[in-house]
């Protein structure tokens, strides 16, 4: 385990944007928290989370796949892909850590999704452990762990001083880009932060959250379950529940006439919306709570 | 705090239901957190007991939900209505969008609403509970006390530039009614004509850039009620679900507010979903603004069946070319 | 290498009764007015819709011109009495957004006014490009 004062977190990340672009989340004129490219002056925000999830580093809102040309009668298919060199994202929580293990479930199983997939290995994930969770927070429930989140590397804030430990080969690599400018030091301020958020986790009001109910096998038993009509008689079908989740992998592919071609892109799409999964023969899903559920 | 108990209104709720006036209430109950009001349908004494809500924190807007509710209820829907929703409630019969027949509308006074982020910017996250009296007291996990926060200090936006405390529309009335306010919504968009048009064009910009186009905007309005949003539509060519650039944030949003414009109330309820924060009632009272200036005061939803600025005209209207010359004419 | 000549692209949305033969009349007389502006017709001024003209300036006008009867002559009554109303509003928010006002017009052309129609388009045209490029209301997709 290595540190550095938190006075130096700003030299650790210009001596990281030397060679890689470095990303972090960063307080908006609204308040609210994005993920920016770092450049001099830029400051790491305090905010326990961004709005919208780390997931678009590898999978964008809109991202063109191909564009089409036509001469005569001939088409031309245009690959637009481009070499992605290595990034840093640094600062990310561990349930947005946890949740590339799930989108990498999706676009990484055969057929692999090179899209996906030439961003997320040139990626080098830096997380870090929460210290002060939301009452909105129930990682727990899902068997992860915020004050030892996962990831390339793993950072940990205290008052004074920001402590960094490698998980992985990549990780390693990282640290010693920045060794200059930490120090080798003993593990117990952060054993003493992991016991202290343990003990915060205990008292959110979502602790208790079982997730025993759901699973395989047990679908069709809550399939019909009033709770459904009742949880989505408010809803508006709006969709931001589904654009800021850090795991939903949804997509439509759609072709945009420029006037002189045709781009192939894909988007977001949200199964809050009325046209999602229309087929040939119609919409599976007519109304709001079908879309809810 | 609001003047009105919440026990008023559960007993006034459960008069009518059980006299046959009604045969369900649109109202608020609680949803996973204190502050997180959701709207809700109740059909029993029982429901309505043990979970109606009235607070600092309802904040919903009932009015586009009767279009839905009043074509599924047997019955006649029995909804709560502060002032501001009240405009609403009357532009929607304007534009024949339910049956006044089936809604037995209760107008209630409003001393505002909190907004949940101001209230967090004092005391932080972590709120385990919160209680709305006198002040609003809030325990987060991380405090031993309750934080007490005057609620005047946590108004929402719309509701510190609240442009009407006068209900016009109710069939029935609990508590004052109040009185057309001389709110200075209008200051901020005064402040942004003032800059420059690039000052303007950064400024938008930087707001609309954070528009992950989840259409809650939208979806909210009550003035939004089409069928089917020529958005979501695939035939009309502008169909998209997500912002592909820069260019299609602007054109959604110019456009989405120029399909309300005249028919809006300003209640604000579009910039109170955004999950981005963008002032999304700027664009709306921008045109507000201009057609009180262009073709005299004109506030939607003020009567039913009066006719909005946009499906009317003088032979004597100013030109488009004079829009931006009124500057100069008036010194 | 020499650059070139920076041309405005200007999209004219004619009334078909009024400014569609003006716009034919200018032609008959010979009158010139820049080659770049592409007319395109419509049964009536108040036919554009917002979106006609969000849509051009996607697809790379740099300019867009709305021409309509005159006040009070419309074909169809009040038609161009509402498009007066719509596209003040609508040119009031484009500014507000802090786009060029100089990039969007409504005039109202006769079909005894091909002069005037000539000399319209000349002279938007030119106002045009002394703006430039069309960059704030621009899809770089279609530029490629």
């Amino acid at each position: 385990m290595r540190k550095c004062s938190i006075n130096a977190i700003d030299s650790v990340f210009a001596k990281i944007a030397e060679s890689l672009a470095l990303y972090l989340p960063v307080d908006g004129s609204d308040g609210k928290a994005t993920y920016k490219k770092w450049e001099n002056g830029v400051k790491w925000s305090n905010a326990l989370n961004t709005v919208k999830s780390p997931k678009e580093f590898f999978f964008p809102q809109t991202e063109d796949m191909m564009e089409f040309k036509t001469s005569g009668k001939n088409i031309e298919i245009i690959d637009t892909r481009e070499e992605t060199e290595d990034f840093v994202i640094f600062g990310v929580r561990a349930c947005d850590v946890r949740s590339f293990d799930i989108l990498d479930r999706v676009f990484l199983t055969m057929p692999v999704d090179s899209y996906y997939a030439s961003k997320r290995e040139h990626s080098i994930i830096v997380s870090v452990a929460c210290t002060k969770p939301s009452e909105t927070c129930f990682c727990k429930a899902f068997g992860i762990d915020p004050a030892v989140p996962k990831g390339d590397v793993t950072v940990w804030k205290t008052e004074t001083e920001i402590f960094f430990e490698s998980n992985t080969a990549k990780g390693a690599d990282l640290l010693s880009k920045i060794a200059d400018l930490t120090e080798e030091c003993d593990n117990a301020p952060v054993e003493e932060q992991k016991e202290k958020i343990n003990k915060i986790m205990a008292k959110l009001p979502l602790a208790d959250l079982k997730t025993e109910a759901f699973g395989g096998g047990k679908t069709e038993q809550y399939f019909d379950h009033p709770a459904w009509a009742e949880l989505s008689e408010s809803c508006l079908g709006c969709g931001t529940c589904t654009f800021v989740c850090p795991t939903c992998q949804c997509y439509d592919i759609k072709d945009f006439n420029t006037g002189n071609g045709v781009i192939r892109f894909r988007c977001w799409d949200s199964c809050m919306y009325s046209e999602f999964t229309r087929m040939a023969h119609g919409n599976n899903r007519l109304s709001q709570k079908e879309r809810f559920r | 705090m609001q003047k009105i108990t919440c026990e008023q209104l559960i007993e006034k709720a459960v008069a009518l239901l059980n006299d046959g006036t009604v045969s369900c209430v649109l109202g608020w109950k609680k949803g996973e957190f204190d502050y997180d009001i959701t709207p809700a349908l109740f059909e029993t004494e029982e429901e309505l007991k043990n979970e109606f809500v009235w607070n600092d924190f309802c904040r919903a807007n009932f009015s586009k939900y009767l279009i839905s509710k009043t074509a599924k209820c047997e019955g006649k829907i029995l909804v709560f209505l502060k002032p501001c929703d009240t405009y609403s409630f009357n532009q929607l019969l304007t534009e024949h969008r339910f049956d006044r027949e089936k809604v037995y509308a209760v107008g209630i006074p409003c001393e505002g609403m909190a907004d949940i982020d101001k209230i967090k910017a004092i005391c932080g996250d972590g709120i385990c509970k919160i209680e709305c009296g006198e002040k609003i007291a809030v325990s987060t996990i991380y405090t031993d006390e309750p934080t007490l926060i005057d609620a005047k200090d946590v108004l929402a936006e719309r509701c510190i530039n609240c442009k009407s405390k006068k209900h016009v529309a109710y069939d029935e009335l609990i508590g004052e009614d109040g009185d057309v306010i001389d709110s200075g919504r209008f200051d901020e968009v005064a402040k942004l004509e003032a800059m420059t048009p690039d000052e303007r064009f950064a400024f938008w910009q930087n707001e609309l850039s954070r528009c992950i186009r989840c259409n809650a905007c939208r979806d909210v309005c009550p003035a939004c009620t089409c069928e089917k949003c020529v958005f979501n539509n695939p035939k009309s060519g502008v169909e998209n679900k997500s912002p592909a650039n820069s260019f299609e944030e602007q054109m959604f949003h110019i456009i989405r507010a120029f399909h309300v414009a005249g028919r809006c109330t300003d209640c604000g309820e579009c910039s109170r979903v955004c999950p981005q924060n963008i002032p999304l009632h700027l664009l709306n009272r921008k045109f507000i603004k201009d057609m009180n200036e262009f073709y005299g005061e004109y506030q939607a939803g003020a009567e039913v069946g009066s006719r909005a600025p946009l499906v009317n005209y003088t032979t004597e209207d100013l030109e488009p070319g004079e829009v931006f010359d009124r500057g100069n004419k008036d010194a | 290498m020499q650059m070139k000549e920076y041309k405005p692209l200007i999209v004219a949305f004619c009334c078909n009764w009024c400014s569609y033969a003006g716009a034919d009349l200018a032609g008959n007389n010979r009158l010139n007015y820049p080659a770049d502006v592409k007319i395109i017709r419509v049964p009536c001024s108040c036919r554009v819709n917002p979106m006609f003209i969000l849509r051009a300036f996607q697809k790379g006008a740099d300019g867009v011109i709305i021409c309509g009867c005159h006040p009070g002559d419309c074909h169809y009554t009040s038609g161009n009495y509402y498009t007066r109303r719509r596209m003040a509003a609508l040119f009031s928010m484009l500014d507000f957004l802090g786009i060029e006002r100089e990039r969007t017009r409504v005039e109202w052309v006769s079909a005894a006014e091909g002069a005037k129609f000539a000399a319209t388009m000349n002279d938007f045209a030119e106002k045009v490009a002394a703006l430039g490029e069309n960059k704030r209301l621009e899809d770089l997709r279609c530029k490629k």
